[in-house]
């Protein structure tokens, strides 16, 4: 109950405000960051920068573990190779992300606090992966 | 504090926010040892991918990332900032949706937590995605695309 519920509900909420306070929720920030050529806006730097130093110490606490603490085992990715679909994916992305300054993170955050905008935004994007989806398995 | 050339920034909430992404990552890999990005496990809780993260999880997660949103947004009592047209939304989600599922994850999977575990798989897909974002800004801009009031 705490592993599968209390644990994941948490960790969302806190990302929630971790994205609201760093301004990932505010579309003109994100594309503000992006715009590196215009008027750029390096807020975003420092979220990543806080938020990859904070796991790099997580991942050192998780080398020294068996298993989680609320969970049977680790699972995570063990894939180490470059592929087209990774880069083509990843290239996408960005693209995406950049029209409307909304990564997935932030487009489900901001149902709190622009529930029509968001709503229209993570509903594309479950579409756009329904997609890929349906398209493999044809 | 604000950074000398870039009156906009807001470098210290920017950190703190990235701390508490990190620590709400932490959470996830230490608690329950998984990876907290984002599009995976709302293609999980969709039932569009077939991850081990049990799927009342990642509905729980998914619970999680509004509730943390409105509460700082209702402290901060901040009016809502500005969305870009359903035009708009619609493409870009589209965009985000096909390219997460193709590349395996977003900015929080690969640029959060792939990154600090010092994955070459995700960096090379972050120094993609960040390439593709600035050139669309970039280009949008250049022809005059106003996508924000």
């Amino acid at each position: 109950m705490i592993g599968r519920t209390l644990i994941p509900i948490v960790s969302g909420a806190v990302f929630g405000a971790g994205l609201t306070i760093g301004g990932m929720t505010d579309p003109a920030r994100v594309r503000g960051f992006l715009d590196i050529f215009g008027d750029w806006d390096p807020t975003l730097a420092f979220v990543m920068g806080g938020a990859v130093i904070t796991m790099v110490i997580a991942w050192q606490a998780q080398s020294r573990l068996a298993k989680p603490v609320f969970a049977e085992n680790f699972a995570l990715p063990d894939s180490s190779d470059l592929t087209p679909r990774l880069i083509g994916g990843a290239a996408l992305f960005g693209i995406g992300w950049a029209i409307a300054g909304l990564c997935p993170g932030p487009g489900l955050a901001a149902l709190a606090i622009e529930p029509m905008s968001a709503a229209i935004f993570v509903v594309s994007m479950l579409l756009g992966m329904a997609a890929v989806r349906a398209f493999e398995r044809a | 504090m604000t950074i000398p050339g870039f009156p906009d920034a807001a470098p210290m909430a920017g950190l703190a926010g990235g701390i508490l992404i990190g620590i709400a990552a932490a959470v996830m890999l230490i608690g329950v040892g998984r990876i907290a990005g984002v599009s995976g496990i709302a293609a999980r809780a969709f039932g569009l991918s077939e991850s081990s993260l049990p799927r009342f999880s990642a509905w729980s997660f998914l619970i999680g990332l509004p509730l943390g949103a409105f509460i700082v947004s209702a402290l901060s009592g901040d009016p809502a900032p500005d969305f870009a047209s359903p035009i708009y939304l619609v493409l870009a989600g589209l965009i985000v949706g096909i390219g997460t599922k193709l590349g395996s994850g977003c900015t929080s999977g690969h640029g959060v937590c792939g990154m600090s575990r010092f994955s070459q798989r995700s960096i090379v897909a972050t120094i993609t995605f960040m390439i593709t974002g600035f050139a669309t800004v970039a280009i949008m801009n250049a022809i005059g695309l106003e996508v924000l009031p």
